[in-house]
């Protein structure tokens, strides 16, 4: 493992940031760390990079425990959340430092310096701006210098902190790919914090969900959309609606919401259903409303509709004329993740395979 | 009918125009005329006459006594102003803001107190009286005392210009110089203070023309003995006791520009500080 | 996966290293300098016992220099308010040549040496200055060797303080709130009156305050101008001059604790005023 944390825990005062966290990253691994803010992402990041202290547990990087060793010693890349870059150095310095400040007999000559930054400026294709200064890159060419100045020390693990929040949508999507390609090709183990499920999503080889200092779920993406550990992870990981129910007799009733009942194999008690779009089906009929029909971005047509109390986004079927806004419709669903009491959870179906509703 | 439009913040121009005029004149009242008076009252007996107020014997030993105590003041200043600013704006620990307060104190004190609480300490009659004059030490009435009190006075001003810049700068830049291997001096030397230069040169320069124009403080523990324990502005005293006016002002006057200078210097490092250090646009 | 273990050492990591060496310079520093002299000035005057200190201090003599001093100082603040006010507003609000000059000029008082200061408000005012002897001519007016010599002086002295306490806070203001107070129909003096000079009331106390204090301690520009006539026109950073000359450490320090103690309260006092402009406004 290049990283083992195993039962960490932090206190601020009287709030735990970090409430018994234990994580595994193998090898060239890419692991993301999703959380709301304050659900302790960016304090286990702060931890690994030796950046905060702990008050009980055990961190490992590359088989050594890094228990109390400071920062500088961990060999351990950053990419700061704002980057952090050393504002009165040139591009070109800011990428050297990590090399320059080495003890002097480990230090690179000056030409064999120059050799590796340049290098690496070619890695992240910023050759051509090593004598500017921070503030006169734009906010992606900024983040390519951060990274090149992370992986100037030859980093067994990368940390990155939200590095894509301060870009705007359109690079940021391409840059994220990117940044991914890179790290296939230097295979280095990578930790992704981020508040962003899409990028932790399309990033990620694992996905650790975070809430409240402790990690809820670590597994790959579809995993985490398939199977989701508990109603949090649900509510948080891809688009869901959260609806009360009532399990009896192993079938999930709705009432009053004008929503079809679904079998479900948890004992009887109340319970939390979560449905997601691509598993809601608006069609003719009564009992909810067309609130508003749009299409979608791979051609279908997306609906949101009013089902007593809750409004549900849904996907419209059929198509076709006789969906007009605020007219009648009729809400199926064809699957959801129902969270019992005391942790326990099903999968709900329908009671009957109806024509026209196909999985 | 005019069509000119006025904004709803703006006053009638003949209004603002009254407003200059006052601001202009209680500038030219309290500031222009007082520095006025210094120079051409130096000058009313002409240029070569203050200027023999200067290079007399007693003027020159007091300008080269404000220069020692000075260059002995401002560096140790120097050092604790930095340390504490660091301690504070980079590191976390209980007791910052009574730390903070402590080191402003020194400003809301009367530069008289300062003089008197290094007399108490080290006065013929002070805790440690008895025991120097045993030893034959002179603290009071000799450069020692001088510089304390000198010290004493301009304590916060290194730390104060400093202090809320490196704040406001916040730790992330040291945080990565940690995570890339620099030490705790590699990073203070090649990232803190390249950050901070022109900010602490303004602190020094501050902290000089208040260590070489303090009177108060310096009064109560020189014991103004001429040619020995005597500052400029303690010599400035004296000539004008003596009537030496035109002395006192020559003095006074080059006392003056110092000010003049540093203000100048201050105001220059102020746009200077504005700009990334070392900026190629 | 070996079982779960839990280090019961705690791992404390200072994020930016050097605590330890510059606290230790700064508290040795500190200590050294600042309270160690301090809290002698705290114990001297016990010397004398409590009943001493309080004669010491009932001393006509002291009581009037303590009485000159504050009472000068009151006067020279509220005095320099507006004055600082109007300078200030010129800075930030208006255009006129020769604005950044006058914006340098506002911390002459604060560049010049007291001394120096001293001496040319004196010249300026004594009966036969620049400007003492027409208001002499004029109105009969004595200004150098009065209370009215020791509280021009303070003006000077002060007026910095106001204007650079006010004016950032009027920069950072911007000019929002009077655009919404107009669009909301009210008149340009309400406007002023009831938006900005609220907005700006707790920095102006905050410049009095800083004008207060500097002007209750203040020695160099002082002297010059005052007189020094027992009763009258002597302060108390004077008075502890005189006893020091006379080795009355204890009584000397009396005076210095009691200046230190009544400006405390004083500016305890504008601060809690200060807290309560806050509060109401929220």
């Amino acid at each position: 493992m290049t990283v083992s944390v195993e039962n960490v825990h932090r206190r601020f005062g009287a709030a735990a940031a970090l409430d018994g966290v234990s994580l595994e990253v193998a090898p060239g691994e890419f692991v993301a760390l999703l959380g709301p803010s304050g659900s302790g992402k960016t304090t286990l990041l702060r931890v690994l990079a030796g950046l905060e202290g702990t008050d009980a547990g055990r961190v490992g990087i590359g088989g050594r425990d890094m228990t109390g060793v400071p920062a500088r010693e961990r060999g351990v890349g950053v990419v700061f959340q704002h980057y952090a870059l050393f504002r009165h150095m040139t591009v070109f310095d800011n990428v050297a430092f990590g090399l320059g400040v080495r003890p002097r007999a480990e230090r690179p000559t000056r030409a064999e310096t120059a050799r590796r930054v340049r290098e690496l400026l070619e890695l992240v294709r910023i050759p051509e701006l090593e004598r500017r200064y921070p503030d006169q890159l734009s906010g992606g060419q900024r983040q390519r210098v951060a990274l090149a100045r992370a992986l100037a020390i030859q980093p067994r693990l990368l940390l990155l902190d939200e590095p894509f929040g301060a870009l705007d949508a359109l690079v940021r999507k391409e840059v994220r790919r990117w940044v991914r390609r890179l790290h296939d090709e230097l295979g280095i183990a990578t930790i992704l914090v981020t508040h962003d499920q899409e990028e932790a999503m399309e990033m990620a080889d694992r996905v650790a969900v975070m809430e409240r200092g402790r990690i809820v779920q670590c597994d790959a993406p579809s995993a985490l959309l398939d199977a989701p550990a508990t109603a949090f992870v649900a509510g948080f990981v891809g688009e869901a609606a959260r609806i009360p129910c009532a399990v009896r007799h192993g079938v999930a009733h709705f009432d009053p919401l004008p929503l079809p009942p679904m079998r479900v194999a948890l004992p009887d008690g109340p319970a939390q259903a979560f449905v997601r779009p691509h598993e809601t089906l608006a069609g003719p009929g009564e009992g909810a409303v067309l609130r508003l029909v749009r299409a979608g971005t791979a051609g279908e047509a997306r609906a949101v509709v009013e089902a007593g109390e809750a409004t549900l986004d849904a996907l419209l079927h059929p198509q076709g004329a006789w969906a007009v806004r605020g007219g009648a419709c009729r809400v199926q669903l064809r699957a959801a993740q129902v969270f019992g009491a005391a942790g326990a959870q099903a999968r709900a179906l329908p009671l009957v395979e109806r024509a026209g509703v196909r999985a | 009918m005019s069509a000119r439009f006025r904004p709803a913040h703006a006053d009638a121009p003949a209004f603002n125009a009254v407003l200059i005029g006052a601001a202009l004149a209680v500038a030219f009242m309290l500031l222009v005329l007082p520095l006025a008076a210094v120079f051409v009252e130096a000058l009313r007996r002409g240029l070569p006459v203050a200027l023999d107020a200067i290079v007399e014997e007693d003027s020159l030993a007091a300008i080269r006594l404000t220069l020692v105590v000075a260059a002995i003041t401002v560096p140790l200043n120097l050092v604790g102003g930095v340390a504490a600013a660091w301690a504070v704006a980079k590191c976390d620990f209980p007791g910052k803001r009574l730390l903070v307060t402590l080191i402003e104190l020194p400003f809301s004190v009367s530069p008289v107190i300062a003089g008197l609480v290094f007399v108490l300490i080290f006065g013929a009659q002070g805790w440690l009286g008895g025991w120097l004059q045993a030893r034959d030490i002179q603290v009071i009435f000799a450069l020692p005392g001088l510089v304390l009190a000198t010290v004493f006075v301009t304590f916060p001003f290194v730390a104060r210009t400093v202090m809320p810049l490196m704040q406001e700068q916040g730790r992330e830049e040291e945080e990565a110089a940690a995570t890339l291997g620099a030490t705790g001096f590699q990073t203070f030397w090649r990232v803190t203070l390249p950050n901070v230069k022109w900010a602490l040169l303004s602190g020094v320069l501050l902290c000089n023309a208040r260590a070489m124009g303090e009177f108060g403080a310096v009064s109560v523990v020189s014991g103004h003995i001429r040619g020995e324990t005597n500052t400029m502005p303690l010599h400035v005293e004296i000539l004008y006791n003596e009537y030496q006016f035109a002395g006192a002002f020559a003095v006074a006057a080059l006392l003056a520009l110092l000010g003049l200078v540093t203000l100048a210097a201050k105001s220059i490092l102020e746009r200077l500080s504005g700009r990334p250090s070392g900026g190629a646009a | 996966m070996s079982a779960t273990l839990i280090h019961a050492r705690p791992a404390r990591v200072a994020p930016v290293p050097g605590l330890g060496l510059s606290l230790g310079v700064t508290i040795a520093w500190a200590g050294l300098i600042v309270v160690i002299p301090l809290a002698a000035l705290a114990i001297k005057p016990w010397e004398l016992g409590v009943a001493g200190v309080l004669a010491s201090l009932a001393d006509p003599r002291v009581v009037s220099a303590l009485s000159v001093s504050f009472g000068a100082a009151l006067a020279a603040a509220l005095v320099a308010l507006p004055l600082g006010l109007l300078l200030a507003w010129a800075i930030v609000r208006l255009e006129f040549p020769g604005r950044r000059v006058l914006d340098g000029a506002i911390d002459l008082p604060f560049a010049l040496p007291t001394a120096v200061a001293g001496i040319a408000l004196t010249a300026l005012l004594a009966p036969n200055g620049w400007l003492g002897a027409p208001l002499m001519a004029a109105f009969g007016w004595q200004i150098a060797y009065t209370q009215a010599g020791i509280v021009a002086a303070l003006v000077f002295v002060g007026l910095p303080f106001i204007v650079r306490t006010v004016e950032p806070v009027l920069r950072d203001m911007g000019r929002d709130a009077e655009e919404a107070a107009a669009t909301l129909g009210a008149t340009r003096p309400q406007a002023l009156a009831r938006v900005v000079l609220p907005a700006l009331a707790p920095s102006l106390l905050t410049g009095f305050g800083l004008a207060f204090a500097r002007g209750v301690g203040e020695y160099g520009s002082v002297i010059f101008i005052a007189g020094n006539m027992p009763m009258q026109t002597e302060i108390a950073p004077l008075l502890i001059v005189i006893r020091l000359e006379q080795f009355d450490y204890a009584g000397a320090a009396a005076v210095g604790l009691a200046m230190l103690l009544l400006s405390f309260a004083i500016l305890l006092g504008l601060n809690l005023l200060q807290r309560a402009l806050r509060r109401g406004r929220r």
